[in-house]
């Protein structure tokens, strides 16, 4: 039953449909938690003793960095996966996934830099975390770039998926170097990013946001996907007939 | 296919680039002139405090090291897709993962030697002391291989594109940060008189890591590019 | 907590609201973007069809 399932899962009119069917339930979810993980963060949770209220940045920008991460992994595996097997859907999965893991990124960073702002008086530090971030929205923009530059894309989409192995791999030295690069230059100011000491209370609300960001992904990685078959089956029948309906 | 036969593909290769950029002197000569300029771009741009040059010395230098190799990486592949030669190798039967040792090899020689040649005459423009100026020739030796290796993944990943080389840098460059990490801050504990095994150990692991993965990527890559 | 204490943040109003006002944006963008994608597409595929049938008649 498993077998049948894979089997037509790797179909994409079937991909098509179920994906269709699920993208309301995750948003729906998405917004349920999201309400839920800002009340509990900005209503609730009280103001932290030495942050004072600008800590409930934390509820966007540790997600947000958590799922910059998180997709990444995702889209190194489904572009494996795509390469070895040669799955269309994995390949699809891949470079849906770029996009928004750019956007969550590009969000850590914003956020953490206004963060910033006024714990440390700048509007940028070069803290471990955040160059590190930075680096990854270098690695997100170039998985961009060459899908965007190859004009075959299912060349395309193994072009990335190599590119993005790479990238996987570095990302541990990058992330070990940077933080050993932080210690050396460190200035007189601790210039870490110092969750409150995580009461109870600022758990709760962390937690749902990270999950309302999964299932955010979840329903938005559906959604493009479900852009990228219509483009590379556009010449099938039924691909077709589904326009021609609407 | 035996092993000898390997060799010998791998030795005729090497011995063909290496004729090739002796014949084209500029394929050497640019990167090495890029490397100079930059580097004494920077006392003109920030001033020419001896502290303060000694203090951004290394990684000015490192910096520019790495433009320069990424400057002079786009032609690691070009000439032979253009000619065809690339697809010949996809088609040989020896493994293209050596094939593009052979080529790296040749580039590092040909752009990454010259850097190291030149590098102390850039290190005494910058103030460095003596032990830093030893150790930057030894982040160098170690380091620009890696340069060249992990470069020529990107350039495998772009060589079919018309406008491969803009894209080049974006692919490279946060690859590269690691090392320019850990290469900087080597030169600069020497400079402090401190010991740098650690650093040089990291570097070390680098480079093997890069030795043993990065030609099977870039030969993936270029099955990829040339599909 | 009152309403206005709710919207000053401790004084720090501008940089939370900012930081989460930026969320929303992004989150909205992201989400709607594909969606207008997708009607463009049948509507392109739909009209790419309509014309075959007519070159082919």
């Amino acid at each position: 039953m498993f077998n049948n399932f894979f089997h037509k899962m790797a179909s994409p009119k079937y991909f098509y449909r179920i994906a269709g069917l699920l993208i309301p339930w995750l948003a729906a979810g998405f917004a349920t938690l999201t309400l839920a993980g800002l009340y509990y963060g900005l209503v609730k949770a009280p103001p932290d003793y030495q942050q004072g209220d600008s800590y409930r940045i934390m509820f966007i920008h540790v997600p947000a960095a958590w799922m910059s991460m998180f997709i990444y992994m995702v889209m190194a595996t489904a572009g494996a996966i795509g390469l070895i097997w040669r799955i269309k859907l994995a390949e699809v999965m891949a470079i849906s996934s770029a996009g928004v893991g750019a956007s969550f990124t590009f969000l850590a960073l914003v956020t953490g830099s206004i963060w910033g702002k006024p714990m440390w008086g700048t509007w940028w530090v070069w803290d471990a975390r955040l160059t590190s971030e930075l680096i990854l929205l270098f690695l997100y923009l170039g998985v961009i770039a060459l899908y965007n530059a190859i004009d075959d894309k299912r060349t395309a989409a193994r072009a990335v998926a190599i590119l993005a192995l790479v990238g996987v791999v570095n990302i541990p030295i990058i992330h070990y170097s940077v933080e050993w690069w932080n210690t050396l230059h460190q200035g007189p100011t601790v210039t870490k990013f110092d969750k409150p000491s995580i009461h109870l209370s600022m758990l709760i609300p962390l937690l749902l946001m990270a999950f309302a960001f999964k299932l955010y992904y979840a329903f938005v990685v559906l959604m493009r996907a479900r852009c990228e078959v219509l483009v590379r089956e556009r010449n099938t029948g039924w691909v077709r007939e589904l326009a021609e309906t609407k | 296919m035996t092993s000898d036969s390997l060799l010998r593909a791998f030795t005729l290769l090497l011995k063909r680039d290496l004729t090739l950029a002796i014949r084209h002197r500029a394929e050497i000569l640019n990167p090495l002139l890029f490397f100079v300029l930059v580097t004494s771009l920077f006392p003109l741009g920030i001033g020419a405090d001896p502290k303060l040059l000694q203090a951004v010395g290394p990684g000015v230098i490192w910096v520019a090291a790495l433009l320069a190799a990424l400057l002079s990486l786009e032609g690691i592949f070009r000439s032979d897709f253009e000619d065809g030669t690339l697809e010949q190798f996809l088609l040989s039967s020896h493994p293209v993962s050596v094939l593009v040792l052979a080529k790296v090899l040749a580039h590092w020689l040909i752009t990454g030697l010259p850097l190291l040649v030149i590098s102390p005459l850039l290190g005494v423009l910058l103030g460095l002391p003596g032990d830093a100026i030893i150790i930057l020739l030894v982040t160098l030796a170690l380091g620009t291989p890696v340069l060249s290796l992990i470069g020529a993944v990107g350039v495998a990943l772009t060589v079919g594109l018309r406008k491969g080389g803009m894209i080049l840098s974006l692919l490279v460059l946060p690859l590269y940060v690691p090392l320019l990490i850990f290469a900087a801050s080597a030169v600069d504990t020497a400079a402090a008189g401190l010991h740098v095994t650690a650093h040089l150990s990291l570097i070390s692991a680098l480079l093997l890591l890069a030795l043993s993965l990065s030609p099977l990527a870039t030969a993936a890559a270029l099955r990829i590019s040339l599909s | 907590m009152n309403l206005n204490e709710f919207f000053h943040m401790g004084g720090y109003a501008f940089y939370v609201w900012t930081s989460y006002g930026i969320a929303l944006v992004v989150l909205l963008v992201n989400a709607i973007l594909p969606l207008r994608q997708r009607k463009k597409l049948l509507a392109d595929i739909a009209r790419a069809a309509r014309r075959a049938r007519r070159n082919t008649t």
